[in-house]
C-alpha cells in the first residue's frame, strides 16, 4: 500500500487516510462491546443470585439436603463420625487433587460438608452416599468422590468445589 | 456480478480456493473495480445507508430476541426488563425501535430519488420492481415488529390492520381468523408475528441481493440519466463510491444517534407504554408515521372494500411505474414539467401523511379525498400524459460532459435537500402529535426539570423526596411493579447505598413460597424484590376504586402525553423537549378544583381536574399541603410534592436516562470527528478523479 519513500516521510495524505481508518476502527471496536456485553447475566439475574440462608436443624446426622444457589445444586451433608474420620485419615499426598479435609470444612463445624454438586468432569450431578468411598458417585462417566467431596477415581480432574459460605449461627449458614 | 473478473490472488492458498469458488473475484468485480458513474450525487448514498440499516436491524433484532419473551402475558414485561436490566439493553432497544423509522426514512428518500431521476426506466424495470417488493416486505416486517412490545398501540394496531383483510369478499372472515389463530388478536397472533418478524428480514436480505445483482447488470442510473459509455464516464467503485458512501453513512448516523440518545420516544406513541388491554381501545389509533399516507388513503374512501383496495393499490401502482411513464428522458432535471409535478407529488405524499395522523372528521376528510385523488392522478393520468406532451430539454452527450458543465448547481441541491429533510422531519412527528393536539383543553404548563436537555440529570434530593411521597401517599392505590428495591441503589437513581436499599426493602412484606410444606408465606423484602402492588389483581383494584383501576406508575410519565401542536412539535425536535409526560403528571396532581365550572355536570364519584382529558377523574385529590413531612427543609406544599414525585416517576420510567445521555455525548463527539475525517478523506480521494 505505502511505498518505501512514503513510509519514511509520511505525506499529509497518508496521515489523513491512516487517521480516518484508525478512528473508524476504534468506533467499530467500541460498537462491539455492548453487543457482547449484553450476553452477560442481566441485573435481575445477578440480584437473584444474592446470598441465601439455610437452616441446618432439620438435617439429621448421616443425611444431606440439596439447595439451589445461582441455579447450582449445593449439597449440605451432615457427616457421621465415621465419615469425618475417613475424610481426615487419608494421606493427602496420595490424592489426585490433594487437599486436607480441614481446608474443605469450616473449623469447628467438621460435621458439615457444603459442596457444589456439579461433577468437575463435565457437569453432571453426582449422587450422594454412593460409590466406594461413601461420598458421591457420578453416574455419567463414573467419577467417585469421598466424604470430603474430593475426587478419588474416574475422569474428573478436581475436587467438588466448596461454595463461599459462612456460619451465621451454629445451625444456620449463609451461602454466597 | 458484472461478468468474469480478471482478479487473481497471489497467495497460493487463496488461489486454490478461488479456482474452486471464485468468491474473491466476485467481490472484486462487484465492489472494487465495478464502474460507477462519475456524476452521482449524495442522494445515491442512500443505497449504502439502507444496506447498513438492514444490517443494524438484523443484528440488534437477533440480540433482542435473545431476551424477549413472545407471550401475551410476558411480552410487555420482557421488553421492560430488556431496557432496565440487560447490559446496554436500553441502547439496543432504542437502536432497533428508532432504526425502524430510520430505515423507512432512508427508503423513502431512496424511492423519491428513483422517481425523480427516472431510475425505473428501461433497462431497470426489474430492479425497480424488486425495490417495490422490498418495500412491501419492509412494511409487513415493520408492522409485525411494532406488535411485539404488546402495548396498547401494538394490540390495537394489530387488530385494525389484520381486520383490513376482512374486507375481502366471501373469505374475509376466514382469512382474518387464520391470521389471528383465534377469535381475536391474542397469544397465538403474537407468537406467529414474532416468528414472521424474525423471518422476513432475511427474506428482505435475499431480495436485496437480487436488487443489487440487477443493479450491477444494468449499471447505476445517474443524475444526468444518460448511460455510461466510455471509461471517462465512470470511476471504480473503490475507493471513489466507497468513501463517498462512508461519508454519507456517517452523516446519517449522526441523525440516527440524535434519536437513539436524545429523542428515543419522539417517534413512538406514549400509548404503547400501556400494556395491551383488549377491553379498552385508545382514543386515537395512529399507525407509525411511515404508514400514515396509506392510512389516510384508506380512511378517505367511505367503503370498506374500496378503501382497502385503494390502500394496497397505492403501493402496487409503483410497480407499474416503468410502463406508466413512457417519457424517453430519464432524469427530471431535463423535464421542466415533470420536475414541477414531482415536487407537487412530494407535497401530496407529505400532506397525506399529515392527514393520516388527524382525526377522521370534517375538513380533514375532504382534503384527504382530494389528496388521494391527486396521488393516483399523478401515476395514472399525469405521468402517461406528460410523456406525450412534454418537450424535454436536451440531455448532455455523456456523463463526462455533465460533470464538466456542472458549476453552480450545488447550493440549490443542498437547499432543496435541507427543505426536504425538514419537511420530512415534520411528517415524522406529525404522526404522533396530530390527533392529540386536536383534543383541546388547557395545556399543562411546561416546567423546568433538572433532567431535561442533552446533559440533564436527576436531582437526587427530588428523587428521594419523591420516593417518600410515593411511599406515603401514592402506594396505597398505585403499584410500581417494574421497579425493584435494588434499583434504589443503582447509579443514576436516588443515590442510596446498597445497605440503605436493603433496609428500605426489609420494611415491606413480600409474598413468597411455596415452602417445603407447600404453603405461601410472607417474609421481609429483599433488594431483588419488586415493589409490591397494593391490589392482588386488576379486578380487586377496580372494585376498590369505584370502577377505575389505578394505573401502575412505573411507566406513567412515558405513557402520558399531550399534543404540542404545530410548530412546537418541530421545534421540540431540535430543543430535545420531551417532557410532555412529566409536565402532564405534575399538572394533573395540581389541577384539582373544588367546584366544577358552571355548566359542567360532574358524574357521581368523580372529581374535577383541569388537565385530565374530559375533566372528570375518579381519583380524589391525592396531595394536600403539609401531608408529607420532608426532613431536608423543602417546602411541604402540593407544588413541591408534585414536582418531586413526578421526578421520581420519571426515574422509574427510565432508570438509565443518565447513562443514555452520557453515552450520547461520547458518541456524538466520536461521530463528529469521524464525519470530519471522512469528509476530508473523500475530498482527497476525489481530487484524483478530476
Ligand atoms: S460428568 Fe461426572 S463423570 Fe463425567
Amino acid at each position: 500500500m505505502t511505498t518505501a519513500s512514503s513510509a519514511d516521510h509520511p505525506t499529509r495524505r497518508d496521515f489523513l487516510y491512516v487517521a480516518t481508518g484508525a478512528v473508524a476502527a476504534v468506533g467499530a471496536a467500541a460498537t462491539v462491546w455492548p453487543l457482547v456485553s449484553q450476553m452477560n447475566p442481566d441485573a435481575s439475574t445477578i440480584a437473584a443470585g444474592a446470598p441465601i440462608e439455610v437452616d441446618l436443624t432439620p438435617i439429621a446426622e448421616g443425611q444431606d439436603i440439596k439447595v439451589f444457589w445461582r441455579g447450582k445444586p449445593i449439597y449440605i451433608s451432615h457427616r457421621t463420625k465415621k465419615q469425618i474420620e475417613a475424610a481426615q485419615n487419608v494421606p493427602v499426598a496420595s490424592l489426585p487433587d490433594p487437599q486436607p479435609d480441614s481446608a474443605r470444612v469450616k473449623a469447628g463445624h467438621d460435621q458439615w460438608l457444603v459442596v457444589v454438586g456439579i461433577c468437575t468432569h463435565l457437569g453432571c450431578i453426582p449422587i450422594a452416599h454412593e460409590g466406594a468411598y461413601d461420598g458421591f458417585f457420578c453416574p455419567c462417566h463414573g467419577s467417585v468422590y469421598d466424604t470430603s467431596g474430593r475426587i478419588r477415581q474416574g475422569p474428573a480432574p478436581s475436587n467438588l468445589p466448596v461454595p463461599p459460605y459462612t456460619f451465621v449461627s451454629d445451625t444456620k449458614i449463609q451461602i454466597g | 456480478m458484472s461478468g468474469p473478473s480478471d482478479f487473481q490472488p497471489t497467495n497460493p492458498a487463496l488461489k486454490w480456493i478461488e479456482r474452486r469458488l471464485p468468491i474473491m473475484g466476485l467481490m472484486h468485480s462487484s465492489f472494487v473495480v465495478y464502474p460507477t458513474p462519475r456524476n452521482l450525487n449524495y442522494w445515491w448514498t442512500f443505497g449504502a445507508i439502507l444496506s447498513l440499516m438492514l444490517g443494524v436491524q438484523i443484528l440488534t433484532g437477533v440480540i433482542l430476541a435473545m431476551h424477549y419473551t413472545p407471550h401475551a402475558d410476558l411480552a410487555f414485561k420482557s421488553v421492560e426488563l430488556i431496557v432496565r436490566d440487560v447490559n446496554y439493553g436500553w441502547l439496543l432497544r432504542n437502536i432497533h425501535a428508532c432504526g425502524a423509522s430510520m430505515f423507512f426514512f432512508a427508503v423513502y428518500i431512496h424511492m423519491f430519488r428513483g422517481l425523480y431521476y427516472g431510475s425505473y426506466k428501461e433497462p431497470r424495470e426489474v430492479l425497480w420492481i424488486l425495490g417495490v417488493i422490498i418495500y412491501l416486505l419492509m412494511m409487513a416486517t415493520g408492522f409485525m415488529g411494532y406488535v411485539l412490545p404488546w402495548g396498547q398501540m401494538s394490540f390495537w394496531g394489530a387488530t385494525v390492520i389484520t381486520n383490513l383483510f376482512s374486507a375481502v369478499p366471501y373469505f374475509g372472515e376466514s382469512i382474518v381468523t387464520l391470521l389471528w389463530g383465534g377469535y381475536s388478536v391474542g397469544n397465538p397472533t403474537l407468537n406467529r408475528f414474532f416468528s414472521l418478524h424474525y423471518l422476513l428480514p432475511f427474506v428482505i436480505a435475499g431480495v436485496v441481493v437480487l436488487h443489487v445483482w440487477a443493479l450491477h447488470v444494468a449499471g447505476q442510473n445517474n443524475p444526468a440519466g444518460v448511460e455510461a459509455k466510455t471509461e471517462k464516464d465512470t470511476v471504480p467503485f473503490t475507493p471513489y463510491a466507497t468513501i463517498k458512501d462512508a461519508f454519507g453513512v456517517s452523516c446519517f448516523l449522526l441523525f440516527f444517534a440524535w434519536f437513539i440518545f436524545y429523542m428515543p420516544n419522539y417517534l413512538g406513541d406514549p400509548e404503547n407504554y400501556i400494556p395491551a388491554n383488549p377491553a379498552v381501545t385508545p382514543a386515537h389509533i395512529v399507525p407509525e408515521w411511515y404508514y400514515l399516507p396509506f392510512y389516510a388513503i384508506l380512511r378517505s374512501i367511505p367503503n370498506k372494500l374500496a378503501g382497502v383496495v385503494a390502500m394496497f393499490g397505492a403501493i402496487v401502482v409503483l410497480a407499474f411505474l416503468p410502463w406508466l411513464d413512457n417519457a424517453r428522458t430519464r432524469s427530471s432535471k431535463y423535464r421542466p414539467l415533470a420536475k414541477q409535478f414531482f415536487w407537487m407529488f412530494v407535497v401530496v405524499c407529505i400532506g397525506l401523511g399529515y392527514l393520516g395522523a388527524q382525526p377522521p372528521e370534517g375538513i380533514y376528510v375532504i382534503v384527504g379525498r382530494i389528496l388521494t385523488a391527486l396521488y393516483f392522478a399523478y401515476f395514472l393520468i399525469l405521468l402517461p400524459l406528460l410523456s406525450q406532451i412534454e418537450k424535454p430539454r436536451p440531455v448532455p452527450n455523456s456523463i463526462a460532459d455533465d460533470v464538466l458543465a456542472k458549476s453552480g448547481g450545488k447550493s440549490a441541491t443542498m437547499a432543496s435537500a435541507a427543505i426536504a429533510l425538514l419537511v420530512a422531519g415534520g411528517l415524522l412527528l406529525g404522526g404522533a402529535d396530530g390527533a392529540r393536539a386536536a383534543e383541546g383543553g388547557p395545556k399543562p404548563p411546561a416546567q423546568k426539570w433538572s433532567f431535561s436537555g442533552p446533559v440533564g440529570t436527576f436531582d437526587r434530593g427530588a428523587l428521594q423526596r419523591g420516593l417518600k411521597v410515593y411511599k406515603e401517599v401514592c402506594s396505597s392505590c398505585h403499584g410500581l411493579s417494574f421497579v425493584a428495591f435494588r434499583n434504589l441503589a443503582e447509579p443514576g437513581g436516588p443515590g442510596y447505598s446498597v445497605a440503605q436499599a436493603a433496609a428500605f426493602a426489609s420494611d415491606y412484606k413480600v409474598k413468597d413460597g411455596p415452602n417445603d410444606a407447600g404453603d405461601m408465606f410472607e417474609r421481609p423484602g429483599r433488594p431483588a424484590d419488586y415493589f409490591p402492588s397494593p391490589f392482588p389483581n386488576e379486578q380487586a383494584a377496580r372494585a376498590a376504586n369505584g370502577g377505575a383501576a389505578p394505573p401502575d406508575l412505573s411507566l406513567i410519565t412515558k405513557a402520558r402525553s399531550y399534543g404540542r401542536g404545530f410548530p412546537l412539535f418541530l421545534i421540540d425536535f431540535f430543543t430535545q423537549y420531551q417532557e410532555q409526560g412529566p409536565d402532564y403528571v405534575a399538572a394533573l396532581l395540581q389541577g384539582y378544583e373544588d367546584n366544577a365550572p358552571a355548566g359542567f355536570t360532574l358524574p357521581e364519584g368523580s372529581y374535577y381536574n383541569k388537565y385530565f382529558p374530559g375533566h372528570a377523574i375518579k381519583m380524589p385529590k391525592p396531595l394536600n399541603d403539609g401531608q408529607v413531612t420532608y426532613d431536608d427543609g423543602s417546602p411541604a406544599t402540593v407544588a413541591q410534592y408534585s414536582k418531586d414525585v413526578t421526578t421520581f416517576l420519571m426515574w422509574t420510567a427510565e432508570p438509565h436516562m443518565e447513562a443514555r445521555k452520557a453515552l450520547g455525548l461520547q458518541v456524538f463527539v466520536f461521530l463528529i470527528l469521524l464525519t470530519i475525517l471522512l469528509y476530508f478523506t473523500k475530498k482527497k480521494v476525489w481530487a484524483n478523479a478530476h
